[in-house]
């Protein structure tokens, strides 16, 4: 008679032998790389990699606060895209209800604009 | 296997040209409506006149706002009474007596918090219009909460009641204590949603619909053979929603967030947030699940009600911080409120809400007084700092005695009537345990009060070295709005107590049934 909790625990036995599969392969790989690279150590080979140019200076640097505010802003329009890119692909199943939806859903985040906009957000200086 | 898939389903472009969109009654949407649109019309014209609306405009317009909210309750509650219960929106929202009831309670807890608001913000110098539309959006969500018909539609609301309450815990800026109770909160706050949502979608995965109406139908029809991952579902709501109403053991941000937050943000979330909470529990578990799956999800509630009680009241008695000890007696208050959850009847139900109306003018009442004596940077709420209150503001001392005795159970207050109606509703179901424990939980909770009350009036110069009038000079006049707010909820606190006829009625009618949608 089959048991249904070890039914269900050997399922999760193919995810096991993956995991250890994924094991093998790293060492794997590893170890032939390791055997067939050249060893030439020097001391530019020790940089951290910064996309080719030389790191200046430290890690702990500050950034503009502002930056934050840019960054919601960029949320709201983000979901705003979000939800306007689908909904415009299907404009006319959804009829008049959806179009004043839509712009209620808009004017929402207008009046969002507005307030950030009053508030002196949009300001670079 | 995937080849069959995109074989054999075309995407339908013109299949079903037009998609059916729901009908909706607007007007019984009213109490959402109003809240919605006032909080952005509060913030659209705010920001257009820019600093020229005096300060106290937004707490005036929050207060007629909420004001128009409570209002259209009274059409909307004729209208359930001659028609009875309806679903609007395709099944997704209902219109019944408790969601009407509710939804009068969280209108309540902000006309008082927008009172009591006002003078605090001029008094920390940080008027702005931001707090009252925070706080009326926050009051849709838990509108929305307390009306949904629709596990999904029970979440939104939630996490619009709680975002918007995540940014006014932290709304303090000048006090580090707030920013943590706002970081708390939000990290908490977040973790117990998932919990809620994990818990909805297994309910989902066992039954097939987030629809209360279809759950319910469901489970009257069908008899589940393994029903493990339903009641895991059930375990996973009551973590997520035992959170949202600080039961213990999930209540460890309630202190903490309560007392950094400022002060009447602090009576807002004790008072409208916990109504909002337990509107959901009330809604999901009594109403819902109540039938056929009691059995399973009581035990759980009971376990959770006896902890509220005794780890409330106990944990209360050791602060020495007022506020501190206000959370941990709003953590055994809930206590009693989870007993009207436990039992599962309509008594039990109406004798919650009644419970919530009473707490909710109790709280942000003590609060309020609380925020007044914290003075400027809202930082003074040892209990050393009411010493000789009685003698340096009589009038405040004496509120604020009433509110702790009511909060404590003393006839002739709406708290003593509130504790009642829930034992008895306990009683009435033969849970006799419970309601021993509730009643031990009401004596330790008293001593409670009782030391507040004893340091405002007769701890003296010699306890501690400090002089009445030093530690409380006497000080400025109380805040008009502060002032209403106060006499308003003393008044609303001693009428309940001695003339509840009233109300308890409307409560005990304002019960909650689901309606299938007519589609």
């Amino acid at each position: 008679m089959a048991n249904p909790l070890s039914e269900f625990l050997r399922s999760y036995l193919s995810v096991g032998i993956f995991v250890g599969l994924s094991f093998v392969l790293f060492g794997l790989l590893m170890v032939i790389s390791w055997a067939l690279r050249p060893n030439r150590p020097q001391a530019g080979k020790y940089i951290n990699y910064e996309s080719g140019v030389d790191p200046v200076g430290s890690t702990w640097s500050q950034s503009q606060v502002r930056y934050y505010i840019f960054a919601l802003l960029f949320v709201i329009f983000d979901v705003e895209a979000v939800f306007i890119f689908p909904w415009a692909t299907r404009l006319e199943a959804y009829g008049t209800f959806g179009l004043i939806e839509m712009f209620a859903f808009i004017t929402i985040l207008i009046l969002g604009l507005v307030y950030a906009w009053r508030k002196g957000v949009l300001k670079w200086a | 296997m995937l080849s069959v898939i995109l074989q054999d389903t075309p995407i339908p472009i013109s299949a079903n040209p037009v998609i059916e969109t729901p009908e909706i009654v607007w007007s019984s949407l009213a109490p959402h409506l109003i809240l919605i649109l006032g909080g952005i019309l509060l913030l659209t014209l705010v920001s257009l006149l820019r600093g020229k609306a005096p300060s106290w405009f937004h707490a005036a317009w929050t207060v007629v706002v909420a004001g128009a909210a409570l209002g259209s309750l009274w059409p909307l509650w004729s209208r359930v009474q001659e028609d009875g219960p309806q679903t609007l929106i395709a099944g997704a929202v209902g219109l019944d007596g408790f969601s009407l009831f509710v939804t009068g309670i969280i209108c309540v807890s902000v006309i008082l918090s927008a009172l009591l608001l006002e003078g605090y913000l001029r008094r920390e110098n940080l008027v702005g219009p931001e707090w009252y539309v925070l706080m009326l959006l926050s009051a849709s969500g838990g509108v929305i909460m307390a009306s949904a018909n629709d596990l999904i539609v029970l979440f939104i609301g939630l996490e619009i009641l709680s975002v918007a309450a995540y940014v006014l815990a932290s709304m303090h800026s000048r006090r580090i204590s707030s920013s943590e109770a706002g970081l708390k909160y939000l990290i908490l706050g977040a973790f117990s949603s998932a919990f809620l949502l994990y818990g909805i979608a297994m309910t989902y995965g066992a039954t097939g619909s987030t629809n209360l109406v279809r759950i319910q139908q469901f489970l009257v029809d069908t008899v589940l053979i393994k029903n493990g991952m339903l009641l895991a579902g059930f375990a996973f709501m009551i973590v997520g929603l035992g959170f949202k109403v600080a039961a213990v053991p999930f209540h460890f941000w309630a202190p903490d967030v309560y007392q950094g937050s400022p002060t009447p943000i602090s009576g807002y979330m004790a008072s409208g947030i916990k109504a909002a909470g337990f509107a959901g529990f009330i809604r999901v578990f009594v109403v819902t699940f109540g039938g056929t799956y009691a059995q399973q999800w009581r035990p759980m509630v009971y376990a959770l009600a006896v902890l509220s009680l005794l780890v409330g009241a106990y944990m209360a008695l050791i602060q020495t911080n007022v506020k501190r000890m206000l959370a941990y007696s709003s953590i055994a208050h809930a206590g009693f409120i989870l007993i009207g959850v436990t039992v599962a009847t309509d008594k039990g139900t109406s004798a919650a809400l009644f419970y919530l109306l009473v707490y909710a003018f109790m709280v942000t009442g003590s609060f309020g007084v609380v925020g007044i004596i914290g003075r400027e940077g809202d930082g003074k709420h040892s209990l050393d700092d009411y010493q000789g209150l009685g003698k340096t503001r009589p009038g405040l001392a004496l509120i604020f005695a009433v509110f702790l005795l009511a909060q404590a159970g003393v006839p002739f207050t709406g708290g003593f009537l509130s504790k009642f109606y829930v034992i008895n509703a306990a009683v009435a179901e033969e849970q006799y345990v419970l309601a021993v424990i509730a009643m031990v939980s009401a004596v330790i909770a008293a001593y409670l009060y009782l030391r507040i009350i004893v340091s405002m009036y007769f701890a003296g110069a010699d306890d501690h070295g400090v002089s009445p009038e030093m530690a409380n000079p006497p000080a400025k006049k109380v805040p008009a709005g502060a002032a209403i707010a106060l006499g308003i909820a003393v008044f609303a606190t001693l009428w309940l107590g001695i003339v509840p006829d009233t109300v308890t009625s409307v409560a005990n009618e304002a019960v909650a049934r689901l309606v299938a949608f007519q589609g």
